[in-house]
């Protein structure tokens, strides 16, 4: 259900149009925000919403979706103890804005999503492939990614053996 | 002669940079990193200057399996995570998908889940405390750790068939009734337990050798752990008093009265210190749930098959190693849409670059040790 | 010339039979005590420990000696042949020399030198060559660090222990080890009642000496460098491993030589206690009454039969140091009391200082290589000096002075010990700064 409480209002008196939708699903409350702004808005959570504590950021793909990519940030307060959730939506050769200066958390978060996704984060000082191999091909966590087209090419060289039956 | 087969990335290298730098490799394959983990460090004679941990040796892509998985064919993939804490990861996964489902476990299902998580806190933390203490050379205290595990691993096995990966609670609720002599076992393994963990400190913490090994040893402030995103004993250690338990209490927390512990220093007594705090507490927690363990049914109105409505949750509870969270989004269907694994020892692993600089070799154990990471769940 | 020969041979008949009993005994001993130090760390671990192989275990040293014979011989590429092939021989000879000079008991002893206690220091020095030459000859980077780190925890600690031994020296007015222990008893206390606090030195000495916990970092599995002992591996390794077990005999049999008595029973020179002769005949007794009583609880009959015949050997040994005792027989070989007792004093001191050796290894963590190396500086070093010449003052005054030696030697012990207290507040204050974080800041922050 859409929410409009003075959290979501005192967003969007700061950051206007750059929010764009804000509901609350199974009582958490949810903002959608511009994927440009999202380090002043990371940064403005952070500072004057004591948001200070980065709990997870992640990504969601919908492929069928023209910006196919939602990545997702959950924040927890330790003064309001209470959680938000941002999501930026992001289309597969879009830039997003990285969070590594807000909390430092982020730094390995973002390599995650880069990994898993393909998502590339704009400022990160050193955005490479944190769980798979350097040198692997594509992008598992994306929905056309199945078994049968994993990186064939560098399991039969690393590892000898025949993958993807 | 380099084997092709092995991937480049795990043989050992010895690089020579700059004019007294030099890069030491502590390979996967080690006897402290407690898994496969990597680390990279520079080092300068003797002391670290810098590090880089690598990991994903023990990827499995869990969070592609559970899009093909039905919300409870799902579950047993969890345990295998954190495999030293199963029963936590199963409890947040259960709660997880009954938040998103609107379900709710019944009293009796909630206090058995609490019982069981905090015999597998202290579990888990007694393992931790036998391997930090074998690895900073103290060789007896792991038995006596063992020896306590064994008998709260009997306890699982005789309420749910499995030691290690435990696959203990359902979605909504249990599957199997506790067994008859649950609360007789549970007590007849806590009413010691104090002196036992008694028995552990006077081995190590008035011990000026431990002392000298941990004080001072890998030193995280407030400031730094809360923006290095630590969660749990790590956090606690630095000084900030937060518990999930307390804070957005979830199974059957709220009825019980138990302590936080914090430490002052952030270093790496200071988390051993909470660590052994937490379990006295947990020994406490669990005396006061058997007292009173409700009648009722033990499986929530859930249906046999899952579909929750289209939405998305984000559930963290309390593990012992730190804030584990489930994101879970679901499209309406049998089967998630995405699940996303929060893990804390990776998170927790991220400050270990922070925590070593300035530090000599034979610290890097240490540290890694009161980390407290689990592989399985650092790389999923 | 023949005839010269033969006379020559007979005139050191006994020096030669200890010889060859060391060499040939002294291996397997040190087996045993592997295994006796696997069985006490396993009591200490709530566990039981080898019980396969042999009874309870007890052929367990013996199938490792065989399987490490039949290991495949593995010598590194680039590594130094010939220095590969001698540095754990140096170790182990270097080991087993320092046994010659030592006194077991009044009738066991190779080598009656009048410098005996300077020669076994001396040769035990020498073992740290084996140890230098076994990290250089691997041509590996770790194993050099792990050899050099151990050399230069060695001397160190070396200087510490040459001072304590010093210390006692000074009392016994003698270098020679028979008459160490004869000053002793011409003394009625034991040297550790006298000299405490060099005994305490010379324990913790004698412990990083033998690269024991809480001083193994060198040679510890889970730090970085796996030690000099890393491309040793089938015999050459138990060569090695035979070295460090026959230098923890080395530096109990000095302790016991200086600090504990040597040979003498205790309260040897008061008839009131001679009932303690008995001691030696009960233990053997009660031990072997115990076998028996353990003998029909065996799950297996093979062990059953074996505690049976442990018992009896037991026996055996109670009715041999039991002999002495009865007149006729101490008439006849008056030397046998003294040899058959005094090795049995001996050896049960030297048992219960590798006791304390393993006890204090399985309760304490391990120090690191700075702390290791305060510790041996700043503070056991400085310490053994004000050792010295507080022993050197309470026996200068009693001696000079006429006072006694009951007031002389507790007064300096105690301000030795306040001297100790006064550089243990000293290092807690030097951990504290803890000089390895900070001060590089400008390094961290580019790096």
């Amino acid at each position: 259900m859409a929410l409009d409480n003075d959290l979501v209002k005192r967003y969007t008196e700061k950051f206007g149009p750059a929010i764009l939708e804000a509901w609350t699903d199974r009582k958490q409350a949810i903002l959608v925000v511009g994927r440009e702004l999202l380090a002043e808005i990371a940064l403005y959570s952070r500072d004057v919403e004591k948001f200070d504590w980065l709990s997870d950021l992640t990504a969601v793909d919908w492929p069928k979706r023209e910006k196919r990519f939602d990545v997702v940030l959950n924040m927890y307060s330790f003064a309001k103890n209470e959680r938000l959730r941002i999501k930026a939506h992001a289309a597969a050769d879009e830039r997003v804005p990285s969070v590594q200066g807000i909390w430092t958390t982020a730094n390995w978060m973002e390599r995650e999503v880069f990994d898993m996704f393909g998502i590339i984060f704009e400022g990160h000082p050193g955005l490479k492939r944190i769980l798979l191999p350097d040198e692997w091909q594509g992008h598992p966590l994306r929905k056309d990614y199945d078994i049968l087209t994993q990186d064939t090419a560098w399991v039969r060289e690393n590892l000898g053996i025949e993958s993807g039956q | 002669m380099a084997d092709e087969r092995i991937p480049a990335a795990a043989q050992a290298e010895t690089t020579v940079l700059g004019a007294d730098e030099i890069v030491l490799n502590m390979g996967p394959q080690h006897p402290s990193t407690h898994g496969v983990l990597r680390v990279k460090l520079r080092l300068d004679g003797e002391k670290v200057i810098g590090s880089e941990c690598v990991i994903g040796y023990l990827h499995r892509g869990v969070e592609k399996i559970a899009e093909h998985r039905s919300y409870q064919q799902f579950a047993p993939y969890v345990d295998r995570m954190d495999y030293v804490a199963a029963v936590s990861n199963g409890l947040g996964y259960c709660e997880a998908v009954e938040k998103l489902l609107g379900a709710e476990a019944p009293p009796r299902a909630r206090v058995i889940r609490t019982i069981l998580t905090e015999l597998q806190r202290i579990a888990s933390h007694l393992f931790w405390l036998g391997t930090h203490a074998l690895d900073i050379g103290a060789l007896t205290p792991l038995f006596y750790c063992l020896r306590e595990r064994e008998e709260i691993l009997k306890i699982f096995e005789k309420f749910c068939g499995a030691r290690l990966t435990t696959h203990a609670f359902r979605i909504g609720g249990l599957q199997y009734e506790a067994y008859d002599e649950l609360e007789h076992d549970v007590e007849r393994f806590c009413t010691p337990f104090d002196k036992r963990v008694d028995e552990y400190e006077s081995l190590l913490t008035g011990n000026r050798i431990w002392v000298g090994r941990t004080k001072g040893i890998g030193v995280l402030t407030a400031k730094e752990a809360i923006d290095y995103g630590a969660s749990g004993p790590v956090l606690r250690g630095s000084g900030v008093k937060w518990d999930i338990r307390k804070a957005m209490p979830y199974a059957a927390y709220d009825q019980y009265k138990f302590e936080i512990p914090t430490g002052t220093n952030g270093d790496t007594f200071d988390r051993y210190m909470v660590r052994m705090e937490e379990m006295r507490q947990s020994r406490l927690i669990c005396l006061q749930a058997i007292e009173n363990i409700p009648s009722g049914p033990i499986m929530g109105k859930v249906g046999k098959v899952l579909k929750p409505p289209p939405g998305e949750v984000y559930h963290a509870i309390e593990a012992p190693k730190g804030e584990l969270g489930y994101y879970i989004v679901s499209d309406g269907t049998t089967q998630p849409y995405r699940v996303r694994i929060r893990p804390p020892s990776l998170i927790n692993l991220e400050a270990f670059d922070k925590m070593i600089r300035g530090h000599l070799v034979a610290d890097v154990v240490a540290i890694i040790g009161t980390l407290d990471i689990v592989l399985g769940e650092v790389d999923r | 010339m023949l005839m010269n020969v033969i006379h020559f041979v007979i005139s050191i008949w006994v020096p030669l039979v200890c010889a060859l009993i060391i060499v040939a005994v002294l291996p397997l001993v040190a087996g045993y005590i592997v295994l006796m130090e696997r069985k006490v760390m396993a009591d200490m671990q709530a566990r039981l420990g080898p019980m396969r192989v042999g009874p309870h275990g007890l052929l367990q040293p013996i199938a490792d000696a065989l399987k490490l014979l039949i290991k495949e011989d593995i010598i590194p590429e680039e590594a130094d042949k010939l220095l590969f092939w001698i540095a754990p021989l140096i170790s182990v000879t270097a080991a087993m020399l320092a046994m010659s000079a030592l006194a077991i008991g009044p009738w066991f002893q190779i080598a009656e030198l009048n410098v005996g206690l300077l020669f076994i220091v001396g040769i035990s020095a020498l073992g740290i060559f084996g140890i230098v030459l076994g990290g250089w000859s691997s041509n590996s980077h770790y194993s050099l660090l792990g050899a050099l780190r151990s050399a230069a925890q060695l001397v160190s600690y070396e200087t510490a222990a040459g001072l304590a031994i010093v210390g006692a020296l000074l009392l016994a007015g003698t270098l020679s080890t028979r008459e160490i222990t004869g000053a002793q008893n011409a003394y009625g206390w034991w040297f550790i009642f006298v000299a405490p606090v060099g005994f305490f030195i010379y324990l913790v000495a004698s412990i990083a000496e033998t690269n024991r916990a809480p001083f193994d970092l060198p040679e510890a599995e889970s730090e970085l460098v796996a030690g000099y002992m890393t491309e040793y591996s089938g015999f050459r390794w138990a060569l090695y491993f035979l070295a460090e077990y026959t230098n923890m005999v080395v530096v109990a049999s000095i302790a016991t030589t200086l600090f504990l008595g040597g040979w003498l029973r205790p309260f040897a020179g008061t008839p009131a206690f001679n009932f303690l002769d008995g001691f030696p005949s009960l233990l053997m007794l009660l031990v072997g009454g115990y076998c028996f009583y353990r003998a029909p609880k065996q799950p297996v009959k093979v062990q059953s039969m074996f505690m049976v015949a442990v018992g009896l050997l037991l026996i055996v040994a109670a009715i041999v140091l039991a002999l002495p005792l009865v007149p006729a027989v101490n008439n006849m070989l008056p030397g046998l009391k003294p040899g058959l007792h005094g090795a049995f004093w001996f050896l049960l001191k030297v048992g219960l200082y590798i006791y304390l050796f393993m006890w204090l290894r399985f309760t304490f963590p391990r120090y690191r290589f700075d702390q290791l190396m305060r510790l041996g500086w700043q503070f056991l070093i400085p310490l053994s000096i004000v050792n010295v010449m507080g022993i050197g003052l309470a026996l200068a005054v009693h001696r000079q002075w006429g006072w006694s030696a009951w007031i002389t030697f507790p007064i300096t012990t105690v301000l030795t010990l306040l001297v100790a207290g006064f550089l243990g507040w000293e290092e807690e204050k030097q951990e504290d700064k803890h000089p390895f974080v900070g001060g590089t800041e400008e390094k961290l922050k580019d790096a």
